[in-house]
């Protein structure tokens, strides 16, 4: 799958809450990010253990601010995430 | 947070033990080399690792520099490869601006080959829900204040990336050596729950 998102770029974790494994937590779900690097490629853990694993994904660092997660604080918080889990602002 | 790790179906010994035979049984793993590889462990991975690449950034500006542009080749000059060849390792520095500080919010991923196994609490679910929301609460329960100017950035290692933190050189060590320097090291300054 070919990359997706630029370095700077503001994007938005997915909402949806899939069924089965997912490494999407959920403090960020629905929220909006600035990715800040690219960490590599990598099999999407949602179906990596399974028959069918899918193509490698891009993994990006997306920062996201606290004020934007939880509304108080003036920390960010970096994490990694696949690009199936985002989307554009 | 996931609390799917225990269930009623069995301790995690005895699932460990289900999914080795699982996996011996098909060929992916034999016992032998899984004996290897936890003898193995102990010998090589330890938090002394850590503290010889930070001492070597604070005394090699321009090894410093590599470490913080591309930690997997920077480390190979120490004679350490990591976590293996698919892991990233990032390398993030506090300075008189910036406390960085590391967790696994979904499991407990960790540099394990520079820092040995984790400590217990990076494991538990208080610290690995609570730091991200409230990094200074957590850290002042660490007795480690951090000043008011200086922002917090916590790293949440959620996929193939492993963290590990530079922390800021304590003032009246210009004098000490590499060797020195690298025993006022500690695991928790590594991890970003202490201060040197």
């Amino acid at each position: 799958m070919p990359e997706r998102f630029e370095i700077g770029e503001r994007v938005r974790a997915r909402a949806d809450d899939p069924r089965g494994h997912c490494r999407l937590p959920r403090y960020v779900r629905g929220h909006v990010g600035t990715v800040v690097a690219h960490h590599g490629v990598s099999v999407v853990p949602d179906r990596g253990a399974t028959t069918h694993p899918g193509d490698p994904e891009t993994v990006y660092a997306v920062c996201f601010d606290a004020q934007e997660l939880w509304g108080v604080s003036d920390h960010t918080v970096t994490i990694e995430l696949w690009q199936s889990y985002l989307e554009p602002r | 947070m996931s609390g799917d790790h225990v269930d009623e179906a069995g301790s995690p010994a005895r699932r460990a033990r289900a999914i080795e035979q699982l996996l011996e049984g098909v060929g992916v793993v034999s016992g032998v080399e899984l004996d290897e590889f936890l003898d193995r462990l102990p010998a090589t991975s330890s938090p002394a690792n850590g503290t010889r690449i930070v001492a070597r950034a604070w005394t090699d500006p321009a090894f410093r520099r590599r470490l913080l542009d591309d930690a997997n080749s920077a480390i190979r000059e120490l004679g350490y490869s990591g976590d293996g060849p698919s892991v990233v390792l990032r390398v993030v520095e506090n300075t008189d601006e910036i406390h960085n500080v590391v967790v696994c919010t979904l499991c407990s991923c960790y540099p394990l080959a520079l820092l040995g196994p984790s400590p217990s609490w990076y494991k538990s679910e208080a610290y690995r829900s609570r730091v991200v929301r409230d990094p200074r609460g957590v850290l002042a329960e660490f007795n480690f204040d951090v000043s008011p100017d200086l922002a917090i950035r916590v790293w949440d290692a959620n996929a193939d990336t492993r963290y590990l933190v530079i922390p800021k050189r304590p003032s009246g060590t210009e004098h000490l050596s590499e060797d020195d320097l690298a025993k006022i090291v500690t695991r928790r300054g590594l991890i970003g729950t202490a201060p040197l």
